[in-house]
């Protein structure tokens, strides 16, 4: 096959498995822990749509056609002429819609801001996409859904499950060789997980019988379940995960606590004041800093404060285009229900199906789509938190104030160290009219990094754009579903043919940029038009719209594929920093070569899958995104290993110039380098701000500082 | 005809020699300090960028395979006809293989004689690898012809001074780190910045050495192989060049027509020649966990930024750790140990007891770990023999007794005994120095028990602190770790059983007294000449001198002790010696050095200088000593 075409390499999707990835997004947390990820999800409502120009203008017509598609979908067929894509796209969104049987009645939307429904769950009107008891539809010691995996079926060919995807149901016959090659991973060895959670291996919980009393008065819905604690004790980083399939953390929360609004959670910070409890908030779970981690030595009762059931949009305002929300609702089901009345935030990490508000919030989100609609701090209008020491608030929501340094900069990034984030006042736009993918081919890495700069300095980024690098983007060909008929394969060596032969692109240089364009269709063309030139200059080749769809939507399946490669050895992650643009090449270069020696010197049998791509840019720098895989067989330690290699090379992302985070945070598994970030001052600053609001450390979870 | 397909770094993209010219003059950094100089002096840029363009062109190397081949072609000739053979480390060649193919490699050769580069780019294409460019000095542009045939086969040229023409430095930096980042050809120079003249390894200049070290700071490059070489010659060919220069006859300018009277060496033997390629060493393993990374972070990378103390420091660590390493790797002849010998046993030595002696100071050097180059499948008397042989200019077996040549001028110019008689000890000298860099932590130890009379370890070691410190011109010390270097001595003496050494004390043994004996008189010359030049500064009257007057006055000072036989340190007349010694009296404060319209002065510090005299008569002052570790 021709890997540029087909699939998705390019795009975003690139890589690995990790989770951490910007892409898929599943978890996070709001908890204020960290979150991961950037960019965004594919599969929003909008895309959802099946024509090209996708997006209709008049919200219920839209929704309406979708749901006709789910429909449509779910009656198994499709216009036959379109490609299955078109299908799965559809089907994907009914799915993210919900049934229309479960959406909630349009009038309930609006509530009066502070109004809280009484506690029990019955009585929730707002359905998730994510049940209160996640078990039920997300995996316990993976990444996502469980009707959603990787597997080799039983030709020996990849296959992934479900229905969820636009790669859901597809054959991808050229995983395997993929993994045996670059990987060294062979199907003959397998290691399972452990099959179902033990829950006699499960710390006991330890929860005081007078706080029990004072919480069952408040009638606040609580849990204190194995599984419930066990759910809430990890976020998504690898030794995370590896502890589910094979171990148990040593310390979990003892008692999980649903508050459903914002006086709810005023009344839980009470209680844990009053007996002296740790509060760690949990948002969507999909931290990637070991920031939801339970500190082993906690001896309070830990008390995990899942926002998930403040989840509703508590009114719009069509004048200021500012939604307000409370801050435990998940990015699919924001996008889903803002789209109902015509509206986004524009706000898609990769996490987007499974983080939440208040998570973003929490850790300084970014999302993919960031040059339209900036990252979370250009969205946020408005904060409430509520703190050991009370509820701290702006008493108006305006778009800018002088009154001395900006409070919210002391809630955005303090990942659950100062309390819980409860609502939030967030800029919404109208649905964009027109919405277009695109890609284009570099014959190298270094002049596509030399086309974003341009493309950066002009200020005329579409909405998102990504530069793979050429391992990414040989990956994403091993993603490549299978060819539905001759004349794809025939077109698709034409393609190849060009490039590589009547262009002279050298398969093993080559690299391919992503796009993705946003807003009324004269402007999106005449946009286009001026990117596409721009790349002519670097020696860019156009290289279809099918291509650069492909790679966004890849972004959300890849994280699955962590969880496959640790059945045949194979572990990974993904970590990300931001650096000055004339360190961009020099650093991309220098920690990917810094992974394979460090690889190399810890007895790493194969060589590692080290690659990387450009995924945000900006006037004075961009984001850089890593994924790093390895083949652990023959070592006895992988995750110690692994840790080590991770640790060199945040190492070489700052001897390079470039920051300790873009957007994952800092958590526990970075704390080591705060002081060297930000000076002895400013640790002090941030120390002594928790200590005032925080004196007890009642919210514990020990991150950040 | 022979094929050369050089393996090639692994990012390199092919480009001209003009290409590089072009891409040094629009870089940044260049561009930077044009505009600068134009803002500050009020020129147009124009006008700076011909000057910068001129620059360029008189440095610029041409590497050009044409040039390569004739030169290859000529050498070959030449060095069969000189040398006997040339021996190199093929394990070496094979590290070196893989270092180009990795990253940017710097090679480091000793320097020791013209031939070295030639040599050394002529042993590369005949391994098919990739040509150095190599950083010579502009002296040899002054010659005709070969200054471009240089050029064409790799050369560019550095003046020798340019610290302060930032025009300069700019377009040099640059130029160099242009050919490393992009991997276009290994770099060499030489870390001791000239040919040493007495065969010992001279102390490192850092400047060209910071400049390959920077991309790497800057995270340009993901690392940078340091390859020291050590080139060993039996015979040196400028070996009576030298002598006279240090004795203060003029060196001759390089020309072309000096070159082909050197034609006359043609027929000469100059024995063979030992190459030895030290392994890689990685920059970025050296600098791990040493740099802070901050400095280069908060600076725009192309602005030219001056080095911090930490980097300072560290590219003084680099460069003696690389000289040590040429010094470990250098191969020594059985020549160096003859002349050695011959030297303490002046002015005439039985042969049967040279070579006993020699044999003797074999086995002692291999014990210290000397890198022995020993033909066992000649008897000793018949190595001996040979080298005497090969060396027949400077000694003669007459009636079975080994003397020093009166070695003369070749105009027959009647010269001063003394004249003579220096120009021999010298020449003699150079290859006993050799020995001295292997040597001279065991002897400094065998010294200063000399000079203590004590078998206190704690004011020995004292002793040979200050005598470390003093000789620190003189010889290659890496920075800082006395104790160590003591240590090391100790443990070498040890192991020779010379000396016992217990918690407190240490004891010579009765079998080591003769060698700690000849130890200590290995260095006697240098002991004696800085004493000599002590004593000549506290006559001296003027107010302030400059170095030359330095020079002069010492060497009829040291003429007149010579002539009425008051001393037998010929080795005083050496300009080098003279040298280090000021520069070791400025570094003890002993003399002050300062800055006029017209070079340096020196005044000296009377009070200071009879403090160190006195040392050197033995007078160890009781200094508080870190005793604690010992």
């Amino acid at each position: 096959g021709v890997p540029w075409t087909g699939t998705g390499c390019r795009g975003g999707g690139g890589a690995l498995p990790r989770h951490r990835c910007e892409g898929r997004g599943p978890v996070s947390a709001g908890g204020w822990a960290a979150k991961r990820g950037m960019p965004g999800v594919p599969i929003s409502a909008r895309s959802a749509s099946p024509s090209p120009s996708r997006v209709t203008s008049h919200p219920a017509a839209q929704r309406g056609s979708a749901m006709a598609a789910a429909a449509e979908a779910a009656a198994g067929g499709g216009p036959g002429s379109q490609p299955a894509a078109q299908r799965r796209l559809r089907i994907i969104s009914g799915h993210l819609r919900g049934s229309p049987a479960s959406r909630a009645p349009e009038a309930e939307r609006l509530l009066s801001p502070s109004q809280c429904r009484a506690g029990g769950e019955a009585e929730r009107p707002v359905a998730s996409t994510i049940p209160k008891k996640r078990q039920e539809i997300l995996k316990w010691n993976g990444w996502g859904y469980n009707d959603s995996k990787f597997i080799f079926n039983k030709k020996g060919q990849a296959e992934f499950t479900g229905k969820r995807y636009r790669l859901s149901g597809m054959v991808l016959p050229v995983l395997k060789e993929w993994m045996e090659k670059s990987l060294g991973a062979s199907l003959e060895h397998k290691i399972t997980s452990r099959a179902f959670l033990n829950t006699s291996d499960v710390p006991p919980s330890i929860v005081n019988e007078e706080f029990l009393q004072d919480l069952r008065a408040t009638k606040i819905s609580y849990s204190q379940e194995a599984e419930d604690r066990v759910f809430r004790a990890h976020g998504h980083c690898l030794h995370e995960i590896f502890v589910l399939r094979e171990g148990m953390f040593k310390r979990i929360p003892d008692i999980v606590v649903w508050p459903g609004c914002h006086d709810d959670v005023v009344k839980i910070v009470e209680l844990a004041c009053k007996h002296n409890l740790c509060i760690i908030p949990f948002g969507g779970g999909t931290s990637v800093s070991s920031a939801l981690e339970c500190p082993a030595d906690e001896r309070r009762t830990i008390v995990s404060l899942d926002t998930s059931q403040m989840n509703r949009i508590l009114w719009i305002d069509e004048k200021n285009l500012t939604a307000h929300i409370e801050a435990g609702i998940i990015g699919q089901d924001l996008e889903r229900q803002l789209g109902e009345s015509g509206y986004c935030t524009g706000h898609e990490p990769d996490s987007m199906e499974f983080s939440s508000l208040g998570g973003w919030v929490a850790t300084r989100a970014s999302g993919m789509k960031k040059n339209i609609y900036g990252n979370i701090e250009d969205l946020v209008v408005h904060i409430k938190m509520v703190t050991p020491r009370g509820v701290i608030e702006k008493s108006c929501q305006v778009p800018r104030m002088s009154t001395g340094p900006d409070i919210h900069h002391f809630i955005m990034g303090s990942e659950g160290t100062l309390g819980v984030v409860t609502e939030v006042t967030i800029k919404i736009r109208p649905i964009p009219e027109y919405q277009k993918y695109g890609s284009v081919v570099f014959p190298n890495f270094d002049r596509g990094v030399a086309c974003l700069r341009e493309i950066a300095k002009q200020r005329c980024a579409p909405a998102s754009i990504r530069l793979v690098d050429n391992a990414q983007f040989q990956f994403g060909h091993a993603l490549k579903p299978q060819v539905a008929s001759i004349f794809t394969s025939f077109l698709d060596g034409l393609k190849k043919f060009y490039i590589t032969k009547f262009k002279g692109f050298d398969p093993n240089e080559l690299c391919v940029a992503t796009l993705l364009f946003e807003g009324d269709r004269e402007k999106v063309l005449q946009h286009e038009k001026q990117v596409y030139d721009i790349a002519a200059k670097f020696g860019g080749l156009a290289a279809g719209e099918d291509n650069g769809q492909r790679g966004y939507m890849l972004t959300f399946v890849i994280a699955y594929l962590r969880d496959l490669g640790l059945d045949y050895y194979v572990i990974g992650e993904s970590f990300e920093t931001s650096v000055p643009w004339d360190r961009v090449i020099d650093l991309c270069r220098n920690v990917k070569e810094r992974i394979v020696r460090e690889c190399k010197e810890k007895g790493v049998q194969f060589a590692p899958f080290s690659t990387c791509r450009v995924t945000q840019t900006y006037d004075a720098g961009a984001c850089v995104y890593f994924y790093f895989a390895f083949n652990y067989r023959g070592i006895s330690d992988p995750i110690h290993v692994y840790e080590q290699i991770e640790t060199a090379a945040r190492e070489e992302i700052l001897a390079n110039g470039g920051s300790l985070s873009h957007h994952h945070g800092v958590g526990k598994l970075r704390k080591q380098w705060m002081k060297e970030s930000i000076s002895d001052v400013g640790l002090g600053m941030l120390k002594s701000v928790k200590e005032y609001v925080d004196p007890n450390n009642i919210f514990g979870n020990r991150n950040l500082l | 005809m022979k094929c050369y397909t050089p393996v090639i770094y692994k990012g390199l993209s092919a480009c001209k020699p003009s290409a590089i010219k072009n891409s040094v003059l629009q870089s940044e950094q260049v561009q930077y300090v044009i505009k600068q100089l134009s803002k500050e002096m009020g020129e147009s840029t124009d006008i700076i960028q011909e000057e910068a363009i001129e620059i360029l062109d008189e440095m610029g190397h041409n590497l050009h395979i044409g040039a390569i081949r004739f030169f290859a072609f000529s050498l070959s000739k030449i060095f069969k006809r000189i040398f006997q053979r040339v021996c190199v480390n093929e394990e070496g060649i094979q590290k070196l293989q893989q270092a180009i193919q990795e990253h940017p490699v710097v090679l480091l050769p000793s320097h020791r004689s013209y031939i070295d580069f030639l040599m050394l780019s002529y042993l590369l294409y005949t391994h098919d690898l990739a040509l150095p460019v190599i950083a010579a000095g502009m002296d040899f542009l002054g010659m005709k012809i070969v200054g471009e045939l240089l050029r064409r086969s790799g050369a560019f040229f550095m003046r020798r001074t340019f610290g302060g023409n930032r025009l300069y430095w700019a377009v040099f930096a640059e130029y160099v780190k242009t050919m490393l980042r992009n991997g276009y050809a290994p770099i060499e120079f030489f870390l001791e910045g000239t040919r040493s003249r007495t065969a010992k390894t001279l102390t490192p200049k850092f400047g060209l050495l910071s400049i390959v070290m920077e991309p790497f700071f800057k995270r340009e490059v993901f690392d940078t192989y340091l390859v020291p070489i050590s080139i060993s010659y039996e015979r040196i060919l400028e070996e009576s060049l030298y002598a006279y220069e240090l004795l203060g006859v003029p060196k001759p300018k390089e020309s072309t027509s000096g070159l082909l009277k050197a034609r006359k060496i043609l027929s000469d033997n100059f024995g063979s020649i030992h190459v030895y390629f030290g392994q890689p060493v990685s920059l970025r393993t050296l600098a791990s966990g040493r740099i802070n990374r901050c400095p280069y972070n908060l600076v725009p990378r192309h602005l030219p930024q001056r080095l911090s103390e930490e980097i300072q420091e560290f590219v003084t660590d680099v460069a003696y750790k690389m000289e040590l390493l040429q010094i470990e790797n250098m191969v020594l002849s059985p020549w160096v140990l003859i002349a050695s010998v011959l030297l303490q046993n002046l002015p005439a030595i039985d042969f049967e007891l040279l070579v006993e002696k020699t044999l003797w100071l074999k086995g002692l050097t291999q014990a210290f770990g000397g890198f022995l180059e020993w033909p066992d499948n000649l008897c000793a008397n018949k190595a001996v023999t040979s080298s005497l042989a090969l060396h027949s200019n400077i000694v003669s077996l007459v009636n079975g007794q080994v003397v020093l040549n009166d070695v003369g001028m070749e105009d027959g110019a009647t010269e001063e005994l003394v004249f003579k008689q220096a120009l021999s000890i010298l020449m003699c000298g150079a290859y006993r120095n050799q020995l001295l860099n292997v040597f001279v932590r065991p002897s400094l130890v065998a010294v200063a028990l000399q000079m203590t009379q004590s078998f206190r370890k704690e004011e020995i070691y004292s002793c040979f602190n200050f005598l470390r410190d003093i000789f620190s011109d003189e010889f290659i010390f890496f920075p800082g770790i006395a104790l160590k270097d003591f240590e090391e001595g100790c443990f070498l003496l040890t192991k020779c059983d010379v000396i016992q050494v217990t918690p407190q004390e240490i004891l010579v043994t009765e079998r080591g007294n003769s060698v700690a004996v000849f130890l200590a008189a290995l260095f006697r010359p240098f002991m004696e000449g800085y004493q000599i030049i002590s004593r000549y500064l506290s006559k001296e009257t003027k107010e302030a001198f400059t170095e030359k007057q330095f020079i002069l006055g010492i060497r009829n000072f040291a003429f007149q002790l010579l002539e009425i036989g008051s001393t037998q340190c010929y080795e005083v007349l050496s300009s080098d010696l003279q040298k280090n010694a000021l520069a070791t009296f400025v570094r003890l404060d002993v003399v002050k050095k300062m800055k006029t319209t017209n070079g340096f002065t020196y005044t000296i510090n009377k009070e200071a200088l009879s403090k160190t005299a006195e040392m050197f008569d033995s007078q160890i002052p009781i200094r508080k000593l870190v005793t604690a570790r010992l």
